[in-house]
């Protein structure tokens, strides 16, 4: 019964009891962020504990705390420890500029959070240049207070942007593949936390390996690889309410679903009967199946361009993997993309279309590179022996990837100008294939 | 399980030619000595009578994965990146394939495996070519192709874990599973 692609809510409840893939169920603190090398000079600025208006004798959650936290794993500002704040404003006529200016901070950072119901918040804060004694911006949220964590998330996004020109990622979401040995079994999980790990919540749990996770464009769905019934599928589901379709289940591989930009389509790799790893589009509301490549060297790994004209894929047609981009319609050719070193493949095309994140082999180690699709540049951005599944954040400046660290998997990220290095470990068990979620549609 | 291929060896021969440390490495599992059952000719399914000199007829059932004669082996190993069959696993091979030709009934699941290095889906497909590459053998030796399913793991069930060469070597791989 679980082989039958499920189309209806029912169906589907049932087929999650059956293989465990679950609507909502909490793994806590599943992930540590640390930096390993930050900015050489990172900004400092000072994030003033918000002030509580409202009942009891604090707020149901540290906004500045977090809004502080992300600023600081950014790697980008070094937000200084409260306990060496002279003062402690919350209304911006209480700022004294030359608090500020003799600890040396750049910015400042004040608030309040302000109940107005039993479960309604506003979150306000405005942040301050201290050299030029001015407001840079102030703004004003509403949360509730299972809401409150996204809103501190959001204020560091709308500071990051200020300072930076950069979109925050403060706000969005990773999805990621764990595995762990369980007693006797291995317990493969699709897991979805916020960017700095916390919040993880197990999309599908499987005693059979789960990979290559890809969201939808809108944020609301993951595609997957499942082997439940030793065979490969790949399942569509939403996450809200744990429904999931099994969209493709042909005999031989199913592999690397990539959602197209439209979200219309969904560009996979098939052997089928034959035998012949290609490149196919499924068309998602009618299900008709385009095949794009035809030979007989894998071809796998597509990504889609974000005009959604052509699809980037790994092929070991001219011996090695390089990457190959094809127009994406029947019948179309190939051509070669990489030509820097003999292996380049899984690649991900940067959210500005201008750059592409391989996995490229420099003197047998597998590492993320940057390449410019035009001039075929190679920049190496990771340091590992293993570093593998590249993923953009939403606003280009960020790549995370899968890692080892000592036999084990972890997850990691570097900014596309290499000058930021975070290691992202997993408390229990093994992490990989990280893919970073769209910016949250607000 | 399937059926079974009954066997009669000469004891004697049989021990003296599948023995030894063969069975356990990879690169020589499937090396069938002077005495393995093939090159007694017979056959697939035939059986075989001796009169050597170690006297006294031994018969048993061989089944796959089990015994020391060349259908005891079920795993397939591969060169780096590549998914062609080598020499010495040709024997082997060719003793499941007559084993699948004689035994109708009998079911496989040919599972491809990569070692770790390289991209995950890139060795999904590496796998599925390594237990193509052993379909078609079996195919070639008469196993009919309903008897035949494959499915590639890629570097997502390893063998061994580590990262050490032999590791590697022992988790690129086709077994060969009886259903």
């Amino acid at each position: 019964m679980w082989m039958r692609t499920c189309r209806s809510w029912l169906s589907a409840s049932l087929l999650a009891c059956v293989v465990g893939a679950s609507l909502i169920s909490s793994v806590s603190g599943q992930l540590r962020i640390e930096i390993r090398r930050g900015v050489e000079r990172p900004v400092p600025m000072a994030i003033v504990p918000f002030a509580w208006e409202g009942s009891g004798a604090e707020a149901p959650f540290d906004v500045s705390g977090l809004v502080s936290t992300d600023l600081g794993q950014s790697g980008r500002f070094a937000p200084m420890d409260e306990r060496d704040m002279v003062s402690r404003p919350s209304l911006p006529t209480e700022v004294r500029f030359p608090d500020w200016q003799i600890v040396d901070v750049d910015y400042l950072v004040i608030g309040r959070i302000i109940q107005d119901a039993a479960d309604r918040y506003t979150v306000v804060f405005q942040l301050f240049d201290v050299l030029g004694s001015e407001q840079i911006v102030g703004y004003r949220l509403t949360a509730t207070t299972a809401e409150l964590r996204a809103a501190s998330h959001r204020v560091a996004d709308m500071i990051f942007e200020e300072l930076t020109g950069i979109r925050g990622v403060f706000g969005t979401q990773i999805a990621y593949v764990s595995e762990q040995q369980e007693g006797d079994e291995r317990r493969f999980r699709l897991i979805v936390a916020d960017a700095d790990g916390e919040n993880a919540q197990v999309v599908a749990n499987s005693p059979e390996p789960l990979m290559s996770p890809a969201w939808s464009p809108d944020g609301r769905r993951l595609a997957y690889v499942s082997f439940e019934g030793s065979q490969s599928s790949i399942y569509i589901q939403t996450l809200r309410t744990g429904t999931r379709d099994r969209v493709s289940a042909r005999a031989g591989v199913n592999g690397a679903p990539v959602f197209s930009p439209d979200g219309r389509q969904l560009a996979l790799t098939l052997s089928q009967d034959q035998g012949n790893i290609d490149i196919y589009v499924l068309d998602l509301a009618t299900l008709v199946l385009t095949r794009l490549t035809e030979h007989s060297a894998i071809d796998t790994e597509a990504t889609w361009s974000s005009d959604g004209e052509s699809i980037l894929f790994t092929s070991d047609r001219a011996g090695g993997p390089q990457v190959y981009r094809v127009p994406a319609r029947a019948g179309a050719r190939a051509q070669r993309v990489t030509f820097e070193g003999n292996y380049n493949g899984r690649p991900r095309i940067s959210p500005d279309g201008n750059q592409l994140a391989v996995v490229h082999r420099v003197q047998g180690n597998y590492r993320i590179a940057l390449v410019d699709p035009d001039t075929g540049l190679t920049q190496v951005l990771s340091t590992g022996q293993l570093d593998e599944s590249p993923s953009f954040a939403p606003n280009g400046a960020l790549i995370i990837y899968a890692a080892q660290e000592n036999g084990r998997g972890v997850l990691a990220s570097v900014s596309t100008d290499g000058r930021i290095h975070q290691q992202i470990a997993s408390v229990a068990g093994q992490v990989r294939e990280p893919v970073w979620s769209p910016f949250p549609r607000i | 399980m399937t059926r079974s291929l009954l066997m009669v060896f000469l004891m004697g021969i049989a021990l003296a030619g599948c023995g030894g440390d063969d069975a356990t490495l990879p690169d020589a599992a499937s090396t069938s000595g002077p005495g393995g059952s093939m090159a007694d000719g017979g056959g697939p399914g035939a059986t075989t009578t001796g009169t050597g000199a170690a006297g006294g007829l031994e018969v048993f059932r061989e089944v796959p994965g089990q015994g020391d004669g060349p259908l005891s082996s079920l795993v397939i190993y591969f060169d780096f990146d590549r998914s062609e069959i080598r020499a010495d696993f040709n024997s082997m091979l060719a003793a499941h394939g007559e084993y699948l030709a004689s035994n109708g009934e009998a079911l496989v699941r040919l599972e491809g495996h990569a070692d770790e290095r390289g991209t995950r889906e890139y060795n999904i497909g590496l796998g599925e070519q390594r237990a193509q590459a052993v379909r078609r053998v079996l195919l070639l030796q008469g196993a009919s192709a309903d008897q035949l399913g494959t499915v590639s793991y890629g570097e997502e069930r390893p063998a061994v874990t580590g990262g050490d060469d032999e590791a590697l070597l022992l988790n690129r791989r086709v077994e060969l599973v009886y259903r």
